[in-house]
């Protein structure tokens, strides 16, 4: 697989503890408490979202149910509301995995806007709908700064699969 | 080489199909979130998941909690000289009354005897330091750093210097999750201190509260103070919880629109006294008997209910 379509580059196959590694970081982050300022990142969705893109024989719903369920124990918010978000998030994420490869990087980041939104406009919309208060417009201002992040968030997750640029005959590929 | 021993993607071994997996998911999860909201009976699965995730939370903490520290340490002597000239003011301020309060105490209890009232309860808790604000932007909650270890339960009453700071909510191991006054779903029974008006403030989300259901003409002004009327088993009476910063009243509503401010320093950060919990009341008068069948039908459909109405959450 190639970083981009028009890049000559190959990559190598991904490691399945760099997957795990990057799943842990990003809840790390997600972590780090926050709450006072609006238009953080959702760490996990932005991870979640690149694997199921990327790689969806390996990460696909399975992941995403379950890291929705951490989210939701350590937000304390109702079980279930990012489990569903983050479902629907990886679905729609490995449904459109061929079409958004396709283009270059900036254009990835468009494509991917709209799903970190939707992602956050499903939990606002099952909270609303259980009878939560409106938590003000700054709450999808997150998914706004997320996806620009997508290109750096490519190089540092696909870090670990870069080949050397100088070749060495000794190596097959 | 990392390159050749992966396996060549399986062309007819391939699982369920992702509609399938969708659809399974996505019912797994609004099961979860029905229950979750409606029967509140997935504290057990809340608690195992929390237990994991304690350490990661734990850590991604640190930075800002030395952040504090360093904040702490750089602000320096002067600020700490000055506070400790206040304190030193305040100590002597009150120092009157503190020294005859022992004395004041004991005289207090000996005129309730004589009365035949009961005896007043005594507030006892112990300190817990704020972790850091709940993520969860749907609420006002914060999280504290003792948990069942400590034997915190669900239902105990928070307070900090100044007045009520919330109720505890949700109990985990070694956390607790105090849900603030002014969070929406939250409600505190008040006595309006000059007029000894009895009422219940609700949280309105934004940071105040307001005083439901009283009628137009209620005796209640600006600056008025609340204090909790301990009518609900939980709080104990006596306590502030906030001062009246708004009086609407419009003829076109029968009731008033009364707005407050919490007294306590609610969506602060520092450290929080969580009481025990209340002896126990006295058993409510028995109800008429047709009643009382019609409020167990209802209280089986909604345990959590209730559990409010008894008082022990």
């Amino acid at each position: 697989m190639q970083p981009t379509f028009s890049s000559s580059r190959i990559l190598l196959p991904v490691r399945p503890w760099y997957i795990a590694l990057t799943f842990v970081v990003a809840l790390l982050l997600n972590l780090v408490p926050t709450a006072p300022w609006p238009g953080v990142p959702d760490w996990l969705a932005l991870v979640l979202c690149f694997w199921s893109v990327r790689e969806f024989r390996r990460v696909g719903m399975g992941w995403a149910f379950l890291c929705g369920l951490l989210m939701d124990v350590a937000d304390g918010a109702v079980l279930g509301q990012h489990s569903l978000a983050y479902v629907l998030l990886a679905f729609a994420a490995s449904a459109l995995s061929r079409r958004i490869l396709w283009f270059p990087l900036a254009q990835q980041a468009l494509q991917i806007l709209p799903l970190l939104l939707l992602c956050q406009i499903i939990q606002g919309a099952v909270r609303l709908a259980a009878g939560a208060d409106f938590p003000g417009w700054g709450y999808f201002v997150g998914p706004l700064i997320a996806a620009p992040l997508w290109i750096p968030a490519t190089f540092v997750l696909l870090l670990p699969q870069f080949q050397p640029v100088e070749r060495d005959d000794n190596r097959p590929i | 080489m990392a390159g050749i021993d992966h396996a060549p993607p399986p062309f007819f071994k391939r699982g369920p199909a992702p509609l399938a997996l969708l659809t399974f998911y996505v019912a797994a999860s609004v099961a979860l979130f029905v229950v979750d909201l409606r029967f509140k009976s997935l504290d057990f699965l809340r608690q195992s998941v929390a237990l994991v995730i304690d350490p990661v939370q734990r850590v991604a903490q640190t930075p800002g909690s030395l952040v504090d520290i360093a904040h702490g340490y750089f602000e320096g002597i002067a600020l700490l000289r000055d506070e400790n000239a206040e304190l030193k003011h305040a100590k002597l301020n009150s120092a009157p009354d503190l020294q005859r309060l022992a004395h004041l105490e004991v005289e207090n209890e000996r005129l309730r005897r004589l009365l035949a009232v009961r005896d007043r309860e005594r507030a006892q808790g112990q300190v817990a330091q704020i972790l850091y604000t709940a993520r969860d932007p749907f609420a006002r909650r914060i999280v504290v750093d003792k948990g069942q270890q400590a034997g915190i339960v669900a239902g105990q009453p928070a307070i900090d210097e100044n007045g009520v700071v919330g109720q505890v909510t949700r109990v985990y191991p070694f956390s607790a999750e105090v849900t603030l006054i002014t969070d929406k779903n939250q409600a505190v029974p008040v006595q309006v201190v000059r007029s000894g008006l009895r009422s219940v403030a609700f949280g309105l989300g934004n940071g105040q509260l307001e005083m439901k259901y009283m009628p137009a003409n209620a005796d209640v002004q600006e600056g008025d103070t609340l204090v909790t009327s301990g009518l609900d088993g939980i709080y104990l009476p006596g306590f502030p919880v906030a001062r009246v910063v708004k009086v609407e009243r419009d003829s076109a509503y029968s009731f008033a629109r009364i707005y407050c401010q919490p007294v306590a320093a609610v969506e602060n950060f520092g450290e929080v006294m969580i009481l025990d919990r209340r002896e126990n009341l006295p058993p409510p008068p028995p109800e008429e008997a047709s009643r009382a069948t019609a409020e167990s039908e209802k209280s089986g459909l909604r345990p959590a209910k209730r559990r409010a109405a008894r008082g022990t959450p």
